[in-house]
């Protein structure tokens, strides 16, 4: 188990940015952690870029926005652009390998640059909607920073209400959260 | 009779908006005025779900203004009432609160900085210090808690409450848009099991018995007629402020003692300073962090004292100067050499002031 | 290539996809407006301020000189300009909190004073951008963010009549009407002929219109539309209100 983790999540408004920024900061929270979550945000009510930075240490947080993240994950071609600014050399950068048209804007000075096919996955294997779902598999695959379990006991939490008028839905976000660490660790 | 809001105590995992309405329900308001303006909002969502819950009250006025006079009104009637406003509506506030600084009255505001001036951003900042310090035409006499996260921001919205109606005088808790939009774990508790004194509210008006007969009619004003007896009124506020301060007065220090540079920031950003401390003390260096929590009261002598002895003075905030400017007031004849760090309206990280303080040696 | 649709001259296309929601009433009531500048080309004329709110996300809207105010003080900034340049034609644009809540005593005072602005005011029952709270237009029973179990009338009063007031305390010579983003067309007729009421100096104008906020609403395309078309109406009626030069009996 990693000692925490720095993570800066990107993506279009809708795509679950701030659901998967949140469940993963509840599953770090939950495993004893220190767990700070904050939102980006603008005046629109929708669209533009939403940004969520998520801190999960063993000490406590200094501040609520960092300047270099462990693990960077792009959702979307604008989310890419958004989210370069806290990408280190030793940071890891996750996006999706459905979005086109990006390869030159990619950072060159990533540790690590990943591209998982979360939508692909997600649209093949599972239902579209959970890929935000693999994402979060694939951070914790990446990063460690929760144990599996905490995590779908935050899924839980979060989408239990879901679950209870169909249960099959709580099998498919968890198989979308083990898809996710499956396709990270391939990669790592 | 309703149950307390809070049993006992529990560890949360809560947004700092959320942490407000629980403290304010803990502390005994009974009613809550405000009007929407972002990041603040969500306080009034939590409210008025949880208020008819145990029988508080909530309006939605037309405008700040309203929402500060409505809350002067609450406070009169002898009710703890509280408000919330961020950026341009702090601004509207001032003349509400400067009708209750002048009168003491114990009104409980709630700030959630946004950026500024004007409209700016809904964000953060640290741009409101000077405003909730000493706005609309007043001479400052006010108490003002600045918040580092949610557990401050629970613990010091209660003692906001038992610091206005034991002291009487307009009452803030400072904090600002990440701390109302950011979830990190607490602890939220009834404060009388903590054995937190909790201070009765007493009506200005509409005491028992008819006024003239049973009793004086309570005549309560802010307005003075001649410039002797408003020097007269004004004195004696002051002399009534500073004879509470140091009751009042409230602060932090981190291994100070053999700093040779003194990280001075408040709110949010001791957090960063915090954390700069310990990262660059493990790197040898002696750094240290003065933390003021009350703005006002200011804890100028105690930090005159530290700043005195160390090499170089680091004020650090997100904003152009307001924060440094009751600084260099309240150490005045301090030889230290000071320097500024600011980011009006933007988030400083323990990196940065790490970089900034290493610069110094 | 598709086809686009026909837009006003004055429609900026450089600021293009605007940043309003979809299923938004604001674009509707801008192309009303944006139309009636273009027919009675006063494009080089006009000034126009928008509120706080999602009014805001006009402020690069049109090919028009466009200041974004204060909340609720856009009436007094467009009489402040009007009164300095007469010959401009000054538009504030708002919500219903901008008009009705914050922005009342100065949209009262324009308007006692025959203020010579127009003001076009939307009307979506809530306050949009700071995320659905209650409105002085918010209906009874409705569920708002500040008004969670519900719009209690004993309480807080039933929904503001906005046009009704301005009708009643404008003097002779203002233009009082309402419209609705349900019908663009008459709404854009009542906009031209509350611009007309500028330019021919004879008063204050002011439309209300009644629009849509699918977004915090959390309405479907259906229910937003039967909110607009049959709730709303019950409460705030489409048409007319004051007309300068039609004499009433009585």
């Amino acid at each position: 188990m990693a000692k925490g983790a720095k993570i800066a999540i990107g993506g279009e408004g809708g795509q679950g940015v701030q659901s998967v920024a949140n469940i993963l900061s509840e599953a770090a929270y939950e495993e004893g952690f220190e767990a700070l979550y904050i939102p980006n945000f603008g005046v629109e009510q929708r669209g533009g870029v939403s940004v969520a930075y998520v801190q999960i240490a063993e000490g406590s947080i200094g501040s609520p926005k960092f300047k270099i993240a462990d693990i960077v994950v792009a959702l979307s071609d604008r989310a890419v652009y958004r989210t370069k600014k806290y990408v280190g050399p030793q940071t890891i950068f996750v996006y999706d390998a459905n979005i086109k048209g990006v390869e030159e804007a990619l950072p060159k000075n990533a540790g690590k640059v990943l591209a998982i096919p979360a939508i692909k996955v997600a649209k093949e294997e599972l239902h579209p909607r959970v890929f935000n779902v693999v994402i979060m598999g694939a951070v914790i695959g990446a990063t460690q920073v929760v144990s599996l379990e905490k995590a779908k006991a935050a899924l839980e939490a979060k989408l239990g209400y879901k679950f209870e008028q169909d249960p099959s839905l709580r099998e498919l976000n968890y198989k979308a959260l083990e898809r996710g660490v499956e396709l990270v660790q391939g990669l790592i | 009779m309703t149950d307390k809001p809070i049993q006992g105590e529990q560890k949360v995992f809560m947004t700092g908006n959320e942490a407000v309405a629980w403290a304010a329900l803990a502390a005994g308001a009974q009613i809550m005025y405000g009007y929407p303006i972002t990041p603040q909002n969500e306080i009034m969502h939590y409210w008025t779900r949880l208020a008819p819950k145990f029988g508080r009250k909530f309006l939605q006025t037309e405008d700040e203004i309203s929402a500060g006079f409505t809350t002067v009104g609450g406070v009169l009637a002898g009710v703890k009432t509280f408000t919330a406003s961020a950026g341009p509506g702090n601004t509207l506030m001032q003349e509400p609160m400067s009708m209750a600084e002048m009168m003491r009255l114990p009104t409980v505001m709630v700030v959630t900085q946004r950026g500024g001036p004007s409209t700016a951003t809904v964000i953060y900042s640290q741009q409101e210090v000077t405003m909730t310090c000493f706005g609309g035409n007043g001479e400052g006499f006010r108490i003002v808690y600045s918040t580092s996260g949610q557990q401050d921001l629970f613990d010091y919205t209660i003692k906001a409450f038992n610091t206005a109606w034991k002291y009487r005088f307009p009452t803030f808790v400072l904090g600002d848009g990440y701390q109302s939009k950011m979830r990190e774990p607490f602890i939220i508790y009834d404060p009388e099991l903590k054995g937190i004194e909790m201070i009765k509210a007493e009506p200005y008006m509409g005491n028992p018995g008819t006024p003239g007969i049973d009793r004086d009619p309570a005549h309560l004003r802010n307005t003075y007629n001649m410039e002797d007896e408003l020097l007269e009124a004004v004195r004696q506020i002051g002399a009534a402020y500073e004879k509470i301060a140091p009751e009042v007065v409230e602060y932090e220090q981190f291994e100070t003692v053999d700093a040779e540079v003194l990280l001075v920031a408040h709110g949010v950003v001791s957090r960063a300073a915090q954390g700069a401390v310990k990262v660059l003390r493990q790197q040898g260096y002696k750094v240290g962090h003065f933390r003021p929590i009350t703005l006002r009261p200011f804890p100028g002598a105690e930090l005159k004292a530290v700043a005195d002895k160390a090499r170089h003075i680091l004020v650090i905030e997100s904003s152009y100067g307001q924060f440094k400017k009751l600084v260099t007031d309240e150490i005045y004849g301090c030889a230290t050499p000071l320097l500024p760090y600011l980011k009006p309206g933007e988030g400083i990280t323990v990196e940065e002031i790490v970089a900034e303080a290493k610069k110094l040696f | 290539m598709s086809i686009q649709p026909q837009m006003p001259a004055v429609w900026r296309t450089e600021t293009k996809p605007h940043k309003f929601c979809p299923g938004c009433g604001h674009p509707l009531v801008l192309k009303a407006l944006g139309e009636a500048i273009a027919e009675l080309g006063i494009q080089d004329k006009v000034m126009f301020g928008c509120d706080i709110g999602c009014s805001l996300l006009a402020w690069d809207f049109f090919n028009l000189d466009t200041v974004q105010t204060h909340h609720g003080r856009t009436t007094p900034i467009m009489v402040g300009i009007k009164r300095a340049k007469p010959e401009a034609i000054t538009i504030a644009y708002m919500g219903d909190g901008g008009g009705y809540a914050i922005g009342s005593q100065h949209l009262v005072n324009a308007a006692m004073r025959n203020d010579k602005v127009t003001v076009v005011l939307v009307n979506n029952i809530q306050y949009g951008m700071t995320g659905g709270q209650m409105a002085p237009t918010t209906l009874p029973g409705q569920k708002t963010e500040t008004s969670p179990y519900g719009r209690d009338v004993e309480a807080t009063g039933y929904p503001a009549q906005g046009p009704e007031m301005v009708a009643a305390i404008t003097p002779e010579g203002a233009y009082v009407a309402r419209g609705t983003v349900a019908n663009v067309r008459q709404l854009k007729r009542f906009i031209k002929k509350a611009l007309e009421n500028q330019l021919e100096g004879r008063g204050f104008s002011f439309v209300e219109a009644l629009s849509l906020c699918p977004t915090n609403w959390a309405t479907n395309a259906k229910e937003t539309w039967r909110l607009v078309e049959e709730e709303m109406p019950k409460f705030f009626k489409v048409g007319e209100l004051k007309v300068p030069g039609e004499k009433k009996e009585g």
